[in-house]
C-alpha cells in the first residue's frame, strides 16, 4: 500500500506484515476483520511471520489463507486440526495455526478439534464462534442459543429438539492435553484487547511447547443475524456472554510464566 | 541382498520405509493392521513421524496436512476406511499433492468381513473421491510386487505431484513369501519449492483445492486432465503369460490373476491355448496393449474377486473386437483354480459354438 | 520333491501350527525354492481352528490357496473332519491322535496317527507338538529333510526362544522316530 503522507507526519496505523492486502469479503461489521488482525499483529510482534503455517476452515473465514501474510492451506470442513497435526509433527519448530468458525470446529469437526486436543498437539486454534452459520447463509449451529431464529430454525432454536449449544472451551478445558483454553469477546475495545493478550499468550504456549492452545472469540454476524452492525456488538454482550462466560477455562502449569 | 520371509503388510510398511517414508498416520482396520504396527515401531526408532488418528477422516487430514509440507507421507487403510478416506483423497487430488495409500481391499458392501477382496476397483480407479480425477493405482500380486510398488509409488507421486494408492487385498497383505527389501533410501533433506515450510525470504506457499470461479477451476480440471493423459501414455504397465499363441486371454490383476496362472497351467495341459494379461497398474489402465491382443485372439475372460469391475475398463479397450466373458467370486471368496479352469472350459465352449 | 507340495496345518490356537508352517516355509526358502505361507484369519479364527496353508513348488507360485491339499496335519478332531475328505489322492494325513480318536476310510491316502500331545508331554512341554507332527509328516513326504529344518530353525528362532533350540530337536527327532516306526510297520 502506498502511504500518501507529508514528512513531517508519521504513520501510525498500516498493515501488519502477518496480514496481505487484500481487501477482505467480510460483511460490513463482522468481526473476523478484527480476528484477522489481532492475529496478525500478535504474529509480527512475536516474530512468528516466517515461521508460521495457517490453516484456514471452511465457513465464513475460508478465505483466511488469503489474507494472513503467511504460508498457508485450506481445510477440508472441520479437518483444520488434523491438518495442523500433520504439518506440525512433521516440522515441530514452526507455528501452526488453525482459524476455525463454530460450524467448523463445534460440529463437524468436534471430534477432529477433541483429539488434537487430547494428543496435546502443539498448535494453536482461534475460534470464531458467532452462533450460526455464516457461509450458507445463516443456518442454526452448534453454538445458536436457546430460541435464537436462523433459516433452519425458523421458529428459534428448540432445545428440546436440538439439545443446549455446545460450550466449546469448557468442554476442551478437560483435556489434559489442552494447556491453554480460554473465551474472549470482540464486541467493544477493552474486550478485543484482551483477546489480542490471550492470542499471545496462546502462542507463545506453543512456542514453548506446553500443548494445545485455543482463543475462542464471541463474534457477531450482523448480515444472518438481520440486525444493524453496533446492534450485533450488542447482542454479544447481551446474549452470547451470559450463556458463553467470558474466562479461562485452562491454564497449565508454565502457562503464568511465559 | 539375501532373501527374508515377510507378510505383505510388513513388506509394504517397511518398503516405504526405505523409500525414504518420513511421516505415517493411520487407524487400525483389519486386514492391514500389520503394516500400522509395523511402522508403529520402525518409524519411531527411525525418529520419523507415526501417529495413529482417532479415525480414517482424520488420518487422512493429516496425510494432507503432511503432504503440504513437501515430505514422503503414506497412510494405509482396507476397504470401509478409504470409503472414509474420500473426502481427503479428493482434496489432496484438488491440492496437487504427492502422497501414497495402501488400500488392503476387504468384502463389502458395508462392514462386510475382513476376507480378500478386489470389491474396491471403481472406489479407487474412477476417482477415489468427489470431483473429476484419477489417482495412479498399482496392483501387486506378490509380495515382492507389494514392495517394488511401493517404492514405485512414491517415485511416481514425486514425479506427477500426484495421488498414488497401492491395491491389494487381505490375502496378500497376510500372505508371506520370500523376497527382497530395497535398499535404504535417506530421507530427503531438501523440501520442494511449493511446500509450507514458513515464508522465510521467499514469497509465501498457498496451498488448496478452492478455485471460486468456473474458468479457474476449469484450468485445475484442463491441468488435471493433461497431467493424467501424460500418465496414461507413459505409466501403462502388465505382465504376460503365454500371450503370443493363445485363443482366449485371461485379463485378471492382484490375487485373481495370480490365481488364474495356476487355472493356465491347468488348462494348457487339457491343451487349450489360454494365455493371461496381468495389469499391474489398474489406473492407467493397459488399454492399449488390452486392444492388440483383443485383435489376436478369439476371446477374453476376465478373472476378479468382484461382481465384474475392471470388466467395464476391458471391454472399453476391446471396443467390441472380441467376446469378454467373466467369471467372479464376491463377498470374500477367492477364486479355486479350479473354478477358473470350468470358466475357461465354458469360454472355449462359447468359442465352438457357431456365431 | 514333485513340482508342487501344498501343506495345511491346523488345530485350536496355541497348538502352533501357524509357527510350523512358517518353519516350514522358512526352510523352504533357504533352500531356495519357491514358498507361500497364508493363515486363515478373522472369525474363523476365535475359539475354533486355526489354519495354515504353505504350498512349496520348483516353480513359481501361482495361487496360494488349494482346494486340495497334499499333506494335512491336522492337530484336533474338527481339523481332521474339515481336511481328511479333501487331501488329494496319493497325498498325506497327519493326524494327532492323542486328541483325534478318528480314523480314514479313504483307501488312497496315507494316514499317519502321531500321538504328538503325548509325545510332547513325554519331552517335558506340550507345546512341541508341532515340532513332532513336522518332524513326522517330513519322514513321510520327504519334501525337504529334517536337517535342513534344524538348520533353518536355529537361522530363524527369535533370539529369547534360543534355550528353546534343543527341545525344538529333541521334539523334530521324536516325530521322525514314531513316523518311521508306523510306516516300517505299514
Amino acid at each position: 500500500m502506498s502511504v500518501i503522507a507529508p514528512e513531517t507526519m508519521e504513520t501510525v496505523y498500516s498493515y501488519p506484515q502477518s496480514l496481505t492486502e487484500k481487501p477482505t469479503h467480510y460483511c460490513p461489521g463482522c468481526t473476523h476483520g478484527i480476528a484477522h488482525r489481532l492475529v496478525a499483529e500478535a504474529l509480527d510482534e512475536l516474530g512468528l511471520r516466517e515461521r508460521t503455517v495457517m490453516v484456514a476452515p471452511v465457513g465464513c473465514s475460508v478465505f483466511a489463507y488469503a489474507y494472513f501474510n503467511t504460508d498457508a492451506c485450506e481445510a477440508a470442513h472441520g479437518r483444520a486440526p488434523a491438518m495442523a497435526t500433520g504439518i506440525k509433527r512433521v516440522d515441530p519448530d514452526n507455528i501452526v495455526v488453525t482459524y476455525q468458525g463454530d460450524g467448523d470446529l463445534a460440529a463437524i469437526g468436534s471430534a477432529d478439534i477433541m483429539h488434537v486436543a487430547a494428543r496435546g498437539d502443539n498448535i494453536t486454534t482461534i475460534f470464531v464462534n458467532n452462533a450460526i452459520y455464516g457461509m450458507t447463509g445463516g443456518q442454526m449451529a452448534p453454538t445458536t442459543l436457546p430460541g435464537q431464529k436462523t433459516t433452519s430454525s425458523p421458529m428459534g432454536r428448540n432445545v428440546d429438539m436440538t439439545g443446549m449449544p455446545i460450550r466449546m472451551s469448557e468442554v476442551l478445558a478437560t483435556l489434559p492435553g489442552s494447556a491453554y483454553i480460554v473465551r474472549r469477546s470482540l464486541h467493544d475495545v477493552k474486550h478485543i484487547r484482551k483477546a489480542k493478550k490471550a492470542i499471545l499468550t496462546a502462542l507463545k504456549v506453543q512456542q514453548a511447547g506446553l500443548g494445545f492452545s485455543m482463543v475462542e472469540l464471541l463474534s457477531s454476524c450482523p448480515t444472518n443475524w438481520g440486525i444493524q452492525p453496533v446492534d450485533a456488538l450488542q447482542w454479544v454482550e447481551e446474549h452470547m456472554v451470559p450463556y458463553f462466560p467470558l474466562g479461562d477455562y485452562k491454564i497449565a502449569d508454565g502457562v503464568a510464566d511465559l | 541382498m539375501s532373501k527374508e520371509l515377510l507378510k505383505g503388510n510388513v513388506a509394504i510398511a517397511e518398503a516405504a520405509l526405505r523409500a525414504g517414508l518420513q511421516a505415517y498416520f493411520g487407524y487400525p482396520i483389519t486386514p492391514q493392521t500389520e503394516l500400522l504396527e509395523h511402522l508403529s515401531k520402525r518409524m519411531i526408532e527411525l525418529d520419523r513421524v507415526f501417529l495413529q488418528a482417532e479415525s480414517e477422516v482424520a488420518a487422512i487430514n493429516m496425510v494432507y496436512g503432511a503432504a503440504c509440507t513437501g515430505v514422503r507421507v503414506m497412510s494405509s487403510s482396507s476397504s470401509p476406511g478409504v470409503s472414509l478416506m474420500q473426502e481427503g483423497l479428493s482434496y489432496i487430488a484438488g491440492s496437487e499433492l504427492p502422497c501414497v495409500i495402501v488400500d488392503i481391499m476387504r468384502g463389502g458392501p458395508g462392514l462386510g468381513n475382513i476376507l480378500p477382496s478386489q470389491g474396491d476397483y471403481f472406489q479407487v480407479t474412477r476417482s477415489a473421491g468427489h470431483g473429476d480425477y484419477r489417482p495412479i493405482v498399482l496392483a501387486p500380486a506378490s509380495v515382492q510386487e507389494a514392495i517394488d510398488f511401493t517404492v514405485l509409488a512414491f517415485d511416481l507421486a514425486d514425479k506427477y505431484r500426484h495421488l498414488v494408492l497401492v491395491v491389494a487385498d487381505g490375502l496378500i497383505g497376510l500372505m508371506m513369501e520370500p523376497c527382497e527389501l530395497p535398499p535404504f533410501q535417506p530421507v530427503r533433506t531438501t523440501r520442494p519449492d511449493w511446500a509450507l515450510t514458513g515464508a522465510d525470504e521467499r514469497e509465501r506457499n498457498v496451498i488448496t483445492s478452492i478455485y471460486l470461479k468456473g474458468e479457474e477451476m476449469e484450468g485445475y480440471n484442463i491441468k488435471t486432465q493433461e497431467r493424467l493423459a501424460t500418465i496414461r501414455a507413459t505409466e501403462q504397465r502388465w505382465v504376460e503369460h503365454l500371450t503370443d499363441d493363445c485363443d482366449l486371454l485371461i485379463v485378471g490383476y492382484g490375487t485373481a490373476g495370480r490365481i488364474a496362472y495356476t487355472a493356465i497351467d491347468e488348462a494348457r495341459s487339457k491343451g487349450l491355448r489360454v494365455g493371461l494379461l496381468r495389469p499391474q497398474t489398474l489406473y492407467p489402465f493397459p488399454e492399449q496393449r488390452v486392444a492388440e491382443l483383443a485383435e489376436q485372439v478369439e476371446r477374453l475372460l476376465v478373472v476378479e474377486m468382484n461382481a465384474g469391475q475392471m470388466l467395464e475398463d476391458v471391454k472399453l479397450a476391446v471396443a467390441g473386437r472380441a467376446p469378454v466373458d467373466f467369471f467372479g467370486r464376491m463377498g470374500g471368496m477367492v477364486p479355486m483354480p479350479d473354478e477358473i479352469v470350468s470358466a475357461i472350459d465354458e469360454s472355449f465352449a462359447k468359442m465352438a459354438q457357431p456365431a | 520333491m514333485t513340482q508342487q507340495e501344498a501343506f495345511i496345518f491346523s488345530g485350536f490356537g496355541g497348538q502352533g501350527v501357524m509357527f510350523v508352517g512358517q518353519l516350514l516355509a522358512y526352510t523352504a526358502m533357504d533352500c531356495g525354492l519357491n514358498v507361500t505361507w497364508i493363515p486363515s484369519y478373522g472369525p474363523e479364527m476365535r475359539g475354533g481352528t486355526a489354519n495354515c496353508t504353505v504350498v512349496i513348488s520348483e516353480k513359481p507360485i501361482g495361487s496360494p490357496i488349494v482346494r486340495f491339499p497334499s499333506v494335512a496335519v491336522v492337530f484336533n478332531l474338527p481339523s481332521f473332519d474339515k481336511y481328511e475328505p479333501v487331501i488329494a489322492s496319493g497325498g498325506l494325513l497327519v493326524s494327532n491322535s492323542s486328541l483325534v480318536d478318528q480314523t480314514s476310510e479313504r483307501d488312497d491316502i496315507t494316514l499317519l496317527q502321531i500321538p504328538g500331545t503325548d509325545s510332547a508331554d513325554d519331552l517335558g512341554n506340550v507345546r512341541v507338538t508341532n515340532l513332532i507332527m513336522l518332524g513326522a509328516a517330513l519322514t513321510a513326504r520327504p519334501v525337504l529333510t529334517v536337517d535342513d529344518v534344524r538348520a533353518s530353525l536355529a537361522d530363524h528362532i527369535p533370539a529369547h526362544r534360543r534355550n528353546l533350540l534343543d527341545l525344538n530337536y529333541a521334539a523334530l527327532d521324536r516325530g521322525v522316530e514314531l513316523a518311521s516306526d508306523l510306516l516300517v510297520t505299514a
